[in-house]
Order: C-alpha cells, then structure tokens, then sequence
C-alpha cells in the first residue's frame, strides 16, 4: 500500500505503477480538522451551556470531528493514487466522481514542496508541480514522505536535463555555479526585519474581538477607570502620583502598545523567513524558508518576468530594500515571488542579475511624464472647491465664499508631487519604470518579455497630447501613465521590434546561462501550438 | 521633451493610414445593442406619460429624443472610431470613442485564438475574433465586427504565423 522510503535501484521498474500517498497523511489532515473545528465546538457549547457540561462538549464535538476526519481522510487516502510515468504524472483521485490529471514534465515549470508543523512532525511534505498556466492548472501530492518528494522534484529535474540535450546535441552546458548562495537572512537579519515589520496586528485583532464579545465578559472593557483601578491594586501608587495619574497611565499603555507591536513583528517575520535562503540551481533559483512551515521553492530563472524592488519610507532611510521576481507563479499570500526581502541594494543587484535584469544605474535617461497631464487632474481637482464656493456665494454665508478656495494652493501642490513621483525609461533590453518619491518602487522589464502594448487615452488626453502606456506582462502590472503621445508611439515600436526580433528559438531556453541577452520568446512555459479555436 | 501640446492623438500620422474598417453589417448590431439598452427607457417614458403627471410629451419627448440619438447617430460614430491592422507580424486593433484605446499584440504572443458569436452577430454574419496572450493586463484582446469568413481567414493568418515558428 505505501511505497518505500527512498528506494533508488527498483524505482526504475516501479515507474508508472500507481502509489498511494503516506498514510500518516490521514493523520495529519484529522488533526488540523480538529482545528477547525475548535472554533464551531465552543460556540456550540456556549449556546448549549443549560443542557450540557462544558468541557465535556468541546472534548466531546472535537472527537467527533477527529472521527470524521479520520474516517474521510481515509477514504480519500484509498481513492488517490499518482504515478511516475516516462512522460508524465498522473493523479487520480475522487471517490464518486473520478478525475485523473496527467502533466507532462516539459510543461512543469516549478517544483515547490512546503511542510506545514503538523507534517513536519510526522516528517511528510506537499509537493506541488507549477505548470507556468499562473496556479489555475496546478498539481498537488500531499504529505509524501520528504525524501520522496525530493526524489520527485529530481526527477523531473533530470527528465528536463535530458530533454536539453535531446533537442540541442552536443550544445555544452555552460559552467554555472551551483549551490551558489545568493542571499541568506542570518538571525541578526532576521531580527532587524522584524523590528522593521512593527505590527499593531495583535491590536486589531483584540480590538475587534472585544467589540464582538464584549457582551460576554463579566465586566466593561471600555471602561478607563476600572483599568485605572486594576493597575492600582492595593498599593494605589497609580493615584499617588496625583495629577500625573493619567499620564503615567497613557504612557505606560503606549509603551505596552509599542513592545507587543514590536513582538508581533518580530514573530511573524520569524515564522515566515527563518532560515531564508536563496540558492542557485543549474536552472534557476531554490528558496527556502519558514519556521513551523517550511517551504522550498524552485523556480527556473527564464520563467522570471520582471523584476520589481520595493521599500517602505523608514527603511528606505536605513537602505533596506525588497527584490520580488514577477511571473505567472503564485507565492503563498501575493503574487510575486519574494527573493530577498530585507536587503542592501548592494546585495540586491547580483540576484537580479542571475535572472538576467539589470538594475537602473546612473546613466539611465529617466523621462518625466507630460505637465500637462497633472495641469489637467489640476484643473479637474480645483472643481469640487470652486463648485463649492460658487454656491456658497447664494447662501447666507456668503462672506465664507472664498474659504474653499483655500484648498486651491494644494490640489496644485499635490499635483506638482504627482509629476515628481512617477519615471520611466528604455535602454537596449530593458524597460524601467518608478513610482513614488519617498519610497520609490522600481520595476524592471525585460522588452523581450512583454506581451502586448496598449496605448490609452481619454478625452483631455488626446486634447492634451499624453497617453497612458500599458505594457502586457505575464504575472504583473507596468504601465506608465501621461506620457506624451509621440514618446509612447516610439517606446511601442522599440519593443514591439525587440519581440519580433526574437521569436525563432523554444520557449523554455534551458540551455542560456543567466546574464546573457534573452534570445527566446516570451518564456512563460506555454506551449505555443495551443492555438484551439471554435469554428 | 514633455509635452508637446498640440492636441495629438493615436490617430495622426502615419500610424492611421493602414486601420481597416470593421464590416459594414457591424453598425447594425451596434443599433441592435443600442435599441435593447435604450427600450426600458422608452416604455417607462410611455408608462409615466399615460400617468398624465406633466404635460402631454415631457417625458415621452427627451426620451424619444435621446434614444433616436442613440439609435441613430452614436453607432455610427463608434463603428468609425474602431479599426484594425492585421500586419505581417502583429495585430493592432483600435477602439473606443471618448477613451480610446490602441492595443498590438504580436503574433510570437499569441496564445491561443477563439472566434466566437453571438446570437445578434450571428444574424449578420458577424464574429468577434479574440487573441489570447499570457499577460496579466490584455490577457485577452477582442476585435468584435469583423465578417464570419474575415475572421476564420484572420485566424488562420495567425495561426500559421506561429505553426511556422517552431522547430
């Protein structure tokens, strides 16, 4: 019933014969049912409190829902197989309505295995297979054995190698580091990240929870005085301070509001990038990371899209920085792959060269958006106050007509910003663009990446002679906006030349070493004949 | 350098010259469309007419006004705004008539293809080709008023376009 544990001579025969996943994995799913089901099980026992004891119900509704998950977990663990073919993976799974799902190793881009605490413990992980069709299409085999699972990802690794060579004999792989460590976070890092997160989170949280429950509790918790009394106790040293009680008292609650603010940061970033870890692989970058969950990530560098840097206004100041990858991959809560996420941009710049990006150096001509826009939302922005001082000229308080006009001055201030913030420019290979002043978010393109071009404009655009540019990328969002129409003409015939310069060569360009000029097409991992119409 | 100023827009220079106009029968369909958005107002025009509330014809009159416009004149407005270029790598389709809009997607992008109609378009012998890509913003671009045997033929174009692409 369960395959062996890392059994290399006899795999070879055993391929395409279907396995089942590890049964400690029913386990595993019957615990973390029981957390669910906490939640359901007490409110159930406070609603039933005249008719039931209390312990005893919540024991008593959490076996129950450890039952059933047990008794589904292993059903469902009977009905699901997968097999290792020569081409392909297959899963079947599904009790009354079957379904199989085979994917082909060429059209697997990422192998990504992640291990959540539960499984950990027990020493099993779920290994999913990224397809490059942005999540939607993605195949899942949870908690395999993690030697298994990394047998799995090798083999896909190796199939990949050996398609390479198969369709480019004799083409030499070129020397790559492997192994390499592209970025690690040590503790102190870590640390430093986390007092950077400060995080009221655990605030809103309680917040929230008294507002709902505060029926409840046996007493009122908006009352400031009870507190008061509460922190007194019986030395009253609170109300010996005289005058300087209640400030004591805002001061002390400030300082508690910092420290916990200050620790849930701190765990938080612990227990999403412990032990971060970027590597580089023969094909493109490994990421580990988690504390209780651990997820390793590989990714192959041509299926990256796009870099993007961001930052935050008190960071910026210390000169940490985030690089993000952009591509039809999903990271676990956004879209964009998180490379590096607290660092200098000394350290940045080598990772997003390994991917093939250059960042924007010195001698990047920027180009500002057209005035004339900002002129315009100017204008549009100053109407709501002159609106509002016309009709207060028909009102009794006519003598306050101007005072809405006040507010002029800074529509067109705000404005001015607008202009200052956003950038962008084009060189040979690449399209950058940059948002915001204070913290300022770079993206970089790849011309040869993008999709489509769009050129957008409304009504005082094409009086004002701007556009906005809208540049198609796999996985992310560039567009810039007000730029002046002859420059978006021109930005759209550069890379609409630089993609049709490059079509001839396969999608997944295995064989390019990371730096070099991007000879292929888009890189997406689609396969282009695809093309199924309806007639 | 920026800002010029002068009122360009996407249709002036040489970029113009080449759009194709979509088919004739597209204007009729957009007169169709156009009568189905506009027919609730009309009767709820009738109806409040009947309650007799205003005079005879204040309500029926704009309305009646406002949906011959609509009916009329804009179809014919919004099927010249719209265009296409089929080139011999790319495909660029125009449209919009306040917010105009002027994608290219070259065919080395191309994902897949569909040629869809609905049930008005298909009275007219119409079809809206829609070209797939794998970005996130235009992951589809439709050209809708195209003829049905314009369409299949565009279809094809693209389609050995990319077949010839591969190895």
């Amino acid at each position: 019933m369960s395959e062996p544990e890392g059994d290399g001579q006899d795999q070879g025969q055993e391929a395409g014969r279907p396995r089942r996943t590890a049964p400690l994995g029913i386990l595993v799913g019957a615990l973390s049912d029981i957390r669910k089901a906490v939640l359901p099980a007490i409110a159930g026992a406070y609603g039933l409190r005249d008719e039931f004891a209390g312990i005893g119900f919540i024991a008593g509704i959490a076996a129950l829902a450890v039952l059933f998950g047990l008794v589904g977990g292993a059903v469902r663990w009977l009905r699901t197989t997968y097999a290792v073919g020569a081409e392909d993976i297959r899963l079947e799974t599904g009790l009354l309505s079957r379904s199989a799902r085979s994917v082909p190793y060429e059209r697997i881009q990422d192998v990504s295995i992640e291990e959540p605490v539960l499984a950990r413990v027990f020493g099993l992980s779920k290994v999913t297979f990224d397809t490059g069709a942005g999540g939607k299409d993605e195949l899942a085999l949870a908690w395999l054995p993690l030697a298994e699972g990394e047998r799995l990802r090798e083999l896909v690794r190796e199939w990949k190698d050996e398609d390479a060579h198969r369709t480019a004999p004799g083409a030499a792989s070129p020397a790559e580091p492997t192994g390499e460590v592209l970025f690690a976070m040590p503790p102190r890092r870590l640390a430093l990240f986390g007092l950077f997160e400060f995080s009221l989170a655990a605030f809103a949280v309680a917040a929230g929870a008294a507002q709902q429950f505060d029926g409840f509790l046996p007493f009122d918790i908006w009352d400031w005085e009870g507190w008061q009394a509460r922190l007194d106790g019986g030395g009253h040293w609170l109300a010996a301070l005289g005058p300087f009680a209640q400030a004591a008292a805002v001061s002390l609650a400030l300082a508690i509001l910092v420290v916990v603010g200050f620790a849930t940061g701190l765990a938080r970033t612990a227990l999403r990038d412990w032990g971060f870890e970027l590597t580089r692989t023969p094909k493109g970058f490994r990421r580990r990371r988690g504390l209780l969950t651990r997820t390793d990530v590989v990714m192959p560098a041509h299926r990256v899209q796009a870099v993007e840097v961001r930052t935050r206004l008190l960071r910026r100041l210390f000169g940490w920085h985030e690089l993000r990858f952009v591509s039809l991959a999903q990271d676990a809560d956004s879209g964009s792959h998180t490379v590096a996420p607290f660092a200098r941009m000394t350290e940045i710049a080598p990772i997003a060269a390994a991917a093939g990006f250059a960042l924007p150096g010195p001698e990047i001509e920027w180009h500002r958006p057209a005035r004339r826009a900002f002129v315009d939302a100017a204008v549009l922005g100053s109407l709501a106050p002159v609106m509002a001082a016309v009709a207060l000229l028909f009102t009794p308080l006519a003598l306050a007509a101007p005072l809405p006009l006040l507010a002029l001055p800074f529509v067109a201030l705000g404005q001015v910003l607008n202009w200052r913030r956003a950038r962008h420019a084009l060189d040979a290979r690449q399209v950058y663009g940059r948002h915001g002043w204070l913290a300022p978010r770079i993206d970089v393109a790849s011309r040869v990446k993008l999709q489509s071009v769009e050129i957008t404009q409304g009504p005082l655009a094409r009086r004002g002679g701007y556009a906005t540019l809208h540049l198609g990328l796999a996985g992310g969002k560039l567009s810039f906006a007000a730029v002046p129409i002859e420059e978006a003409r021109r930005i759209r015939a550069a890379v609409l030349d630089s993609i049709a310069g490059c079509d001839f060569s396969r999608l997944s360009s295995a064989d390019r070493p990371a730096g070099q000029p991007i000879p292929d097409g888009d890189g997406t991992g689609h396969r282009r004949t695809s093309t199924a119409g309806r007639s | 350098m920026d800002d010029t100023g002068q009122g360009a827009s996407i249709d002036e220079a040489d970029e113009e010259q080449a759009l194709t106009p979509l088919a004739p029968n597209h204007v009729k369909l957009l007169r169709a469309q156009a009568a189905i958005v506009t027919a609730p107002f009309v009767i709820g025009s009738l109806v409040l007419e009947a309650a007799d509330l205003l005079p005879t014809g204040a309500f029926a009159v704009p309305v009646l006004v406002a949906a011959a416009w609509a009916i009329l004149r804009v179809p014919l407005r919004r099927h010249a705004a719209r265009g296409y270029d089929l080139g011999a790598d790319r495909l660029r389709v125009v449209r919009g008539l306040w917010f105009r809009s002027d994608t290219v997607v070259p065919f080395g992008r191309v994902q897949h293809i569909d040629v869809t109609q609905g049930p008005l378009e298909r009275a007219w012998g119409l079809a809206t080709l829609v070209v797939h890509t794998a970005g996130t913003h235009n992951a589809s671009v439709s050209l809708p008023g195209l003829a049905q045997g314009d369409a299949a033929a565009m279809r094809e174009t693209i389609r050995t376009h990319i077949r010839r692409e591969m190895p």
